[in-house]
C-alpha cells in the first residue's frame, strides 16, 4: 500500500466518523434559529426527569462496579491460586454475555423472576433493582473479568499469598489489602468501560421498565426536536471520559510495572 | 509416564478449593444461563408444559422470517463492510508508512466508538442522515443532492446499516491490529528475496494467515449487529421490522398473539448468534497458530 493510499483510506475514514458527531452537536446547538446557542442543553440539564434518571443510572453503575468487584476479583483471585485447570471454563463462562443477546436474557429474567415464582424478585422496586443490576454485572462481565485477569497474570500471586499467610494473615486482609491494591489499576480500567455500559444501556432497564438514562433518552427522542441530541452529546462525552480515563490507566500501568 | 498402574490413583475426593468459586457458579447460573436456558425449553413447550414443536413452526410465517432475513442482510452487510474498511484503515495505520503518532489516537477512538452504541448512536445519524440532516441539508442546498430523490432513507436497510458501522469499523480496528502487528518483517523480506511482489506477498503470505482473524472478526461483527436492539429502536422506532425490534415488542406487550412464539423467537436469535460466535472461537484458535 503507498502511502498516498494510506492517507486517503485514514481520511475518508476519518470523515465518516466526524460527520455524526459534528451533526449530533450542530443539531443540539440550534435550538434557537439563526444562531447557535446552549439552549438545548439549559433545558436538559433543568429538566427532573433528567436529574432523575441520570442519578439513577449512575447510583446502577457504582453498585454494579462494586457488587461486580466484589465478585471477580476474589473468584479471578483464587482461580489463579488453587483452579488454574478452571480457568478456561470461567473465561468461557465470561465471554458468554457477547454471545447471548441481552434482550433473550433478560426475557428470561422475566418469565424466571415474575411475580408468581419462587425468587419473585420484579414483585418489588429493590428486587427489580437488584435484578437490573445483576443484568449489568453480567453485561460488564466480559470486561471487568478481562481486566482483573489480566492484572492478576503480572502479579507472583502464589508467593505474595504465601508471605502474607506467614506473618499471619487471614483471607480477608490477603484479599483487601495484598491483592486489591496489586490489580487497583486493572479494577479501574474495568470499571470505566462498566460505568460507560451501564449508563448507555437501554434494553435491560426499558424491559424491566426502570427509570435508567437510556429508556429516557430513547423517550426524549421519541418527543422533543432538539433536546435528544445536546443528550446523545452529553452520552458521548461520557463514553468518552470513561473509556479516554480506562485507557490511560493501562498505560499508565503498563509503564509503572518493571517488564 | 504416570499412569503405569492405574489402580494407584487415588480415588476421587472433593476438592474445597472448589467451594471458592461457589459464589461466581452461582451468579452465573442464576442471571445467565438459567434465564438462557429457560427460554431455549420455553420454546420447545405448550403452556401448559408439554412438549412441542409448534412454536419453532410457528416461525416460518412470512412475518417472522421477514424479520430474520432482513436483521440477517443488515448484520452481514455491517459486517462485511466493517470488516473490509476496519481491515483497510488499520492496514493504513499500521503498514502504510504513516506517522507512528496517529496509531494512539487511532485505538483509543475505536475503543470510544466500538462502545458509543445505542441510543446516542442513532440520535447522531438522525442529526446527520437524517431529513433534517446536516449531510442531507448540506447536499441538498450546495449539491443539489436530494437524498430522498434517490431513494435513500435513514429508516431503511442502507439507513441501519450505515449506522450499525460506526461501532462495527472501530471492532474491526481492535481485534485485527495485533493480528497485523503479528505479521512478521521476515516473512515479508523472505517473500521478496524470492522475488515475490507486494501483491503476491499479500495474496499468497499476509493474507492467508490473517485470513481466519478475519472471517471470525466477521462472524463476531455479524453476532455484534444481530444482537443490537437499542440502536435499532431509536432510530427507527417499530418501522422497520427487524428480528430484535420484533422480540422487543413482543415482550412489552405480546404482538404475536402468543407467548410461547415469542420464547422461540428469542430461540432462534440465539441459534444465529451461535453460530457466528463459535465460528469466530474456532477461527481465533485456528489464527493463534501463526499468530504469536
Amino acid at each position: 500500500m503507498t502511502r498516498a493510499a494510506a492517507w486517503a483510506i485514514l481520511i475518508l475514514g476519518a470523515i465518516y466518523f466526524i460527520l455524526p458527531l459534528m451533526g449530533m452537536i450542530e443539531f443540539s446547538l440550534s435550538m434557537r434559529r439563526g444562531e447557535y446557542s446552549l439552549d438545548a442543553y439549559r433545558i436538559v440539564l433543568a429538566d427532573p426527569q433528567f436529574r432523575r434518571t441520570f442519578g439513577y443510572s449512575v447510583m446502577m453503575a457504582i453498585a454494579t462496579i462494586v457488587v461486580g468487584m466484589l465478585l471477580v476479583v476474589p473468584t479471578a483471585y483464587w482461580v489463579q491460586l488453587k483452579l488454574p485447570r478452571l480457568r478456561p471454563l470461567i473465561e468461557f463462562m465470561t465471554l458468554l454475555p457477547l454471545v447471548i443477546p441481552a434482550i433473550v436474557v433478560v426475557f428470561g429474567y422475566i418469565r424466571l423472576y415474575n411475580t408468581s415464582s419462587w425468587l419473585p424478585l420484579t414483585g418489588s422496586l429493590t428486587g427489580t433493582n437488584i435484578l437490573l443490576m445483576c443484568g449489568y454485572i453480567m453485561l460488564g462481565l466480559p470486561y471487568m473479568y478481562r481486566a482483573v485477569d489480566t492484572g492478576l497474570r503480572a502479579v507472583d500471586v502464589a508467593t505474595l499469598t504465601e508471605a502474607a499467610q506467614s506473618l499471619g494473615a487471614g483471607w480477608g486482609t490477603i484479599l483487601w489489602r495484598l491483592i486489591l491494591p496489586n490489580v487497583l489499576v486493572a479494577v479501574l480500567s474495568g470499571a470505566f468501560v462498566t460505568f460507560a455500559i451501564v449508563m448507555g444501556e437501554f434494553t435491560m432497564a426499558a424491559l424491566l421498565n426502570r427509570p435508567a438514562f437510556g429508556p429516557y433518552l430513547q423517550l426524549m427522542g421519541a418527543n422533543r426536536a432538539y433536546e435528544p441530541f445536546a443528550l446523545a452529546t452529553i452520552a458521548f462525552a461520557i463514553t468518552w471520559a470513561c473509556i479516554g480515563a480506562m485507557q490511560l490507566f493501562t498505560r499508565f500501568s503498563r509503564q509503572g510495572r518493571p517488564t | 509416564m504416570t499412569d503405569q498402574t492405574p489402580h494407584s490413583r487415588p480415588p476421587r475426593r472433593f476438592n474445597p478449593a472448589w467451594l471458592g468459586v461457589l459464589p461466581f457458579a452461582l451468579f452465573v447460573s442464576m442471571f445467565l444461563i438459567a434465564p438462557t436456558l429457560n427460554i431455549v425449553i420455553g420454546a420447545f413447550q405448550t403452556p401448559d408444559g408439554s412438549f412441542t414443536l409448534a412454536n419453532i413452526q410457528g416461525l416460518f410465517t412470512r412475518s417472522i422470517m421477514s424479520s430474520y432475513w432482513i436483521s440477517i442482510k443488515i448484520s452481514v452487510a455491517s459486517a462485511a463492510i466493517g470488516s473490509l474498511v476496519g481491515f483497510l484503515m488499520a492496514t493504513a495505520v499500521v503498514l502504510g508508512g504513516l506517522p507512528r503518532g496517529l496509531r494512539a489516537p487511532l485505538m483509543t477512538f475505536s475503543g470510544v466508538a466500538s462502545n458509543f452504541a445505542g441510543v446516542p448512536l442513532a440520535f447522531a445519524f438522525l442529526a446527520t442522515l437524517g431529513p433534517l440532516g446536516l449531510v442531507t441539508g448540506v447536499l441538498r442546498t450546495e449539491f443539489g443532492i436530494n437524498l430522498r430523490a434517490y431513494g435513500f432513507n435513514i429508516l431503511s436497510f442502507w439507513g441501519l446499516t450505515i449506522t450499525y458501522l460506526f461501532f462495527q469499523i472501530p471492532l474491526m480496528i481492535l481485534i485485527i491490529t495485533p493480528a497485523l502487528d503479528g505479521l512478521k518483517r521476515e516473512w515479508r523480506e523472505a517473500a521478496s528475496c524470492l522475488g515475490a511482489t507486494g501483491a503476491q506477498y499479500w495474496r499468497m503470505v499476509a493474507l492467508p494467515i490473517l485470513f481466519p482473524t478475519i472471517i471470525g472478526t466477521f462472524a463476531l461483527l455479524f453476532a455484534n449487529a444481530f444482537g443490537a436492539v437499542a440502536t435499532a429502536i431509536a432510530l427507527t422506532g417499530s418501522s422497520l421490522n427487524i428480528a430484535p425490534i420484533m422480540l422487543f415488542a413482543q415482550i412489552r406487550g405480546d404482538v404475536l398473539g402468543d407467548p410461547q412464539l415469542g420464547y422461540a423467537m428469542a430461540f432462534g436469535m440465539i441459534v444465529i448468534t451461535a453460530v457466528a460466535n463459535v465460528t469466530y472461537i474456532v477461527l481465533r484458535i485456528r489464527s493463534e497458530r501463526w499468530l504469536k
